[in-house]
This record gives structure tokens, sequence and C-alpha cells, in this order.
């Protein structure tokens, strides 16, 4: 490998999703960008994740931020010249009881007031969408419904986005460890990796659940923790259903993928925070015995892997986004708390807006490290995994 | 009768796809398996992952020790949901 880059524009730490999109944009906003990536590209959670992106949130600034996401992801591979596997076959989402339903109907009217194309469910209509599902087995007394949610690649879209980072002149350095972040009267000065010095006024820090510690190296203190997620998939079986299917109650969510594996995830209970990458038997028991109550169907299809990824898990469930008011040039792309990928194309398009013009917006400013100080936070409540 | 020789049977590559994606700069046996689904198939990639990991060695200059295999995820056989959601012991 050539000799690391001294001077930059920016440097990104993490080369997931979101370090990615940030670097193709960044330099083809003429920014000089490094990203330094302590493993391969889409090693930890998007390289993990369920592939899943939906609008259905119950915050505002969610569903805002997924839905302008949603029309990137429909216009990205054309942008970035390479596919990135997109289907909209639509999220199912189970509604359990009338508390559930509260809920609910409280979200569509929010996101339809977005303009999303979202409705209500009945239980016939369910089993319309998603023939496999047994109603009562899922105990659903009704669900909601957006087609245009769906599913994108997440190994084809951050390699398509590297490409792209690299064709508009970023350097991303994989197998390259930050070891120290410099900084001088509160403003950043450079970052130390394991290959070299790079001088540099800009740092993202985009390292997922190991963004804490990132902050750490400039005193910043992160409220986000680790939670270790469990997924699993199956052999390829006959197309059968498009939608993802989940429930914030049983935490369950599965789809069917474009090559025929049916891939899903559940928290186990009592699951506790922590650096844990060994995959558990419970959660093997807990997501067949719920699949197939929710699909019996599925009771003869052979699981053949189950993996780990983590959660960066923050206090609201909510992102941390934007630059830190005591160290300038120190800017936050974490805490996605399990939907980084789905969030990615608008998040870092207006980090990019604000890095290149300076320009903040109200999603930013509301999901700054600030608003965990003092003031009474609204947390997203509709998770899943 | 075709002369392309295939190396992950269960996801269709061939030596011709993974040298490819290898000179575009895939050159861990896990940055394969993330670009082309190499040994993601049923098997897990029992024969393909000891044959890619060769290739790997002959283009990248490496000896195998040098080139770590990516970690067997359970539960290592197919096991059928049904079986796995059971209490029987």
């Amino acid at each position: 490998m050539n000799k690391i880059e001294s001077k930059v524009d920016v440097v990104i730490i993490g080369g997931g999703v979101n370090g990615c999109s940030l670097a193709y944009q960044l330099a083809k906003k003429d920014k000089k960008v490094v990203l330094c990536e302590k493993s391969y590209l889409c090693s930890g959670a998007t390289g993990r994740c369920g592939a899943g992106i939906r609008q259905q949130w119950s915050t505002r600034e969610n569903a805002e931020l997924a839905i302008k996401s949603i029309k990137i992801f429909e216009h990205l591979a054309k942008e970035l010249g390479q596919e990135i596997g997109l289907r909209q076959g639509g999220y199912l989402i189970a509604v359990h009881d009338e508390k559930d339903m509260k809920q609910a109907e409280h979200n569509v009217e929010m996101q339809k007031e977005l303009g999303l194309d979202v409705s209500i469910l009945t239980p016939d209509e369910i089993v319309d969408v998603v023939p496999i599902l047994d109603v009562k087995g899922m105990r659903a007394i009704g669900a909601t419904f957006c087609p245009t949610d769906g599913h994108v690649d997440p190994f084809k879209t951050t390699h398509a986005y590297a490409k792209a980072a690299e064709e508009n002149g970023a350097k991303l350095y994989k197998f390259t460890n930050v070891t120290n972040i410099k900084t001088k009267s509160k403003r950043i000065e450079s970052v130390i990796t394991d290959k070299g010095e790079i001088k540099t006024n800009t740092v993202i820090n985009a390292a997922g659940a190991w963004s804490k510690q990132i902050a750490e190296m400039v005193d910043v203190k992160l409220p986000n923790k680790p939670f270790r997620k469990e997924i699993l998939v199956t052999e390829r079986v006959k197309p059968m259903f498009k939608a993802m299917v989940i429930s914030f109650k049983d935490g369950i969510y599965f789809s069917q993928q474009e090559e025929g594996q049916i891939l899903g995830g559940i928290p186990i209970p009592n699951e506790k925070s922590g650096y844990l990458t060994v995959p558990t038997f419970d959660f093997l028991n807990h997501m067949s015995k719920t699949l197939t109550r929710y699909a019996p169907s599925l009771k003869h299809v052979n699981v053949i892997r189950q993996w780990t990824g983590y959660y960066d898990v923050t206090p609201d469930a909510r992102p941390i986004l934007g630059e830190i008011d005591k160290i300038k040039g120190f800017i936050q792309c974490n805490g996605f708390s399990g939907h980084g990928f789905m969030l990615s194309p608008m998040v870092t398009k207006l980090l990019t807006d604000f890095i290149v013009d300076g320009k903040t917006s109200d999603i930013l400013e509301s999901l700054n490290l600030k608003r965990f100080k003092g003031k009474k936070i609204e947390k997203e409540v509709s998770v899943v995994g | 009768m075709s002369d392309k020789v295939f190396i992950c049977r269960c996801e269709d590559l061939t030596l011709e796809e993974i040298e490819q994606a290898i000179d575009e700069g895939y050159t861990t046996l896990e940055e394969l398996k993330c670009k082309l689904r190499l040994g993601m198939g049923p098997c897990q990639g029992r024969s393909c992952l000891s044959l890619a990991r060769r290739i790997l060695c002959q283009k990248t200059d490496k000896t195998t020790g040098e080139i770590s295999l990516p970690p067997s995820r359970p539960p290592v056989v197919p096991v059928s949901l049904g079986t796995l959601a059971s209490d029987e012991k």
C-alpha cells in the first residue's frame, strides 16, 4: 500500500455504509477525504444487518429521515452506476392489542402527514399480503402496511459507495486502526493511525458500536451502548412473500430474500449490553419458536447459518448526528440503534451539507448530542431485533 | 460444453469471478464472501473456502497461514426450524 495521506480536509472513521456514503458525497464536492476502517468494509453492523428499509417510525425525525432516504435509494443505483439490490415489497407491522393499535393509529396519522402511503390492515388483509402468515398464531388483531418499504443489499450498496468515492478521489484505507485523535485549543488537529498521522480539521465518527471509544480519544462521552443482536438465514426456498414482517411486541422481523432465503432476527430476553460475539442457542430456539408460530409452514425449512452484530444503542434509540459543541470539527454519525443502514442516505446528505456549506437543519439540531443534557427526550419506540 | 471452472457450487461462482474480485481489491476471504456470497450457501463453504484460499495465495503472494478462514457459524449442518423450535430433549 502507498504511504497514507498526510493532510486532508476530512477523516472518516468507519467503513460501514454511513462512512462510505460520506466519503463519496464529500469527495464529489471536492473535499480531500480519507476513510479509515479497522477491518474490511461492511465488517461491522452494515454487513450483518437485516437489510430492511422502513419508513414506519414513531418519531417524526426518524420517519422523515427514512422517507427521504428511500427516495434517495430509489435513484442510487443510477447515480452510483452500480446495482444496489433495491426491492420494495413493503413492511407489514403486526398489531397485537388495543394499546398497540392506539400507537399504530398515532404513527400512521403522523406518517400520512409526511405524505407516506401507509394503511391499517384487517386480519384478512394480512394474509392477502403475506399468505404464509397465521394470524391466530401471531396473535394479531391487525397490522400496518407501507408498500414502498423494502430491502436494499448492504454489501452492494456499501461497495458501490466505496467505488464511487474512490473514483471521485477519496482514499479508503481498510485494515487501518485509528489509535488517537489530537486536538489543539478545542479544535481537531490530526488523526493518528497505525499507518501514520493524518493532519485534518474535521473528523467524522462513524465507527458504529466502537464510536464511544473513538469519542473517548478526545474526552467526549457518548451515551451509546453496544448490544449483541442475532440473526439467522435459511436455505433457499421458492418465492412465497415479498414484505418484511415485523412486530414491536415480539421483537421479531423476517423476510424472504431475493434469492429465496428466509432471514430474520429477534432479541433474546434480558440481553445485557457489552461486546459479545458468540451466537447463542437461546436465540435459535426463541427465533424458531416465534417464526414457526407466525408462519407454521416454515417448520420444514432448514436454518443454515446464524451470526451476530451490534446495535449501537442510544438512550432514545435515535442517532447522534452533527458537531460536538466542545470540539470544533468533531462530527458524530453514530448511535443508530439498529437502523443505521436504512437512514444512511439522508443522514449522510445532511452531514455533507453541514461539512461543505456549514448548513444545518432542524433534524441535525434535534439529533445533536446536546439533546441528552437535562431536557426530556422523546424515545423512538418502533424498534425490532 | 462450457469450460467454466466452478469454485463455489452452492452460489455458482466461477474461478474467473473470484479472480476478478481479487483484482478489484477484495483480498480476504471475508471480503470475497461479502462481494460474491462465496461460501454462504447450504454447505457453508466446506469445499469452496479452501479452494478460494489457494487462489488468494497464488494471486496475492501469500501463504495459506497468512489467510484466515471466516468463522464457522452455527448450526454447522442445516437444521429445520421445526427441530430448533422443539423443546424435546
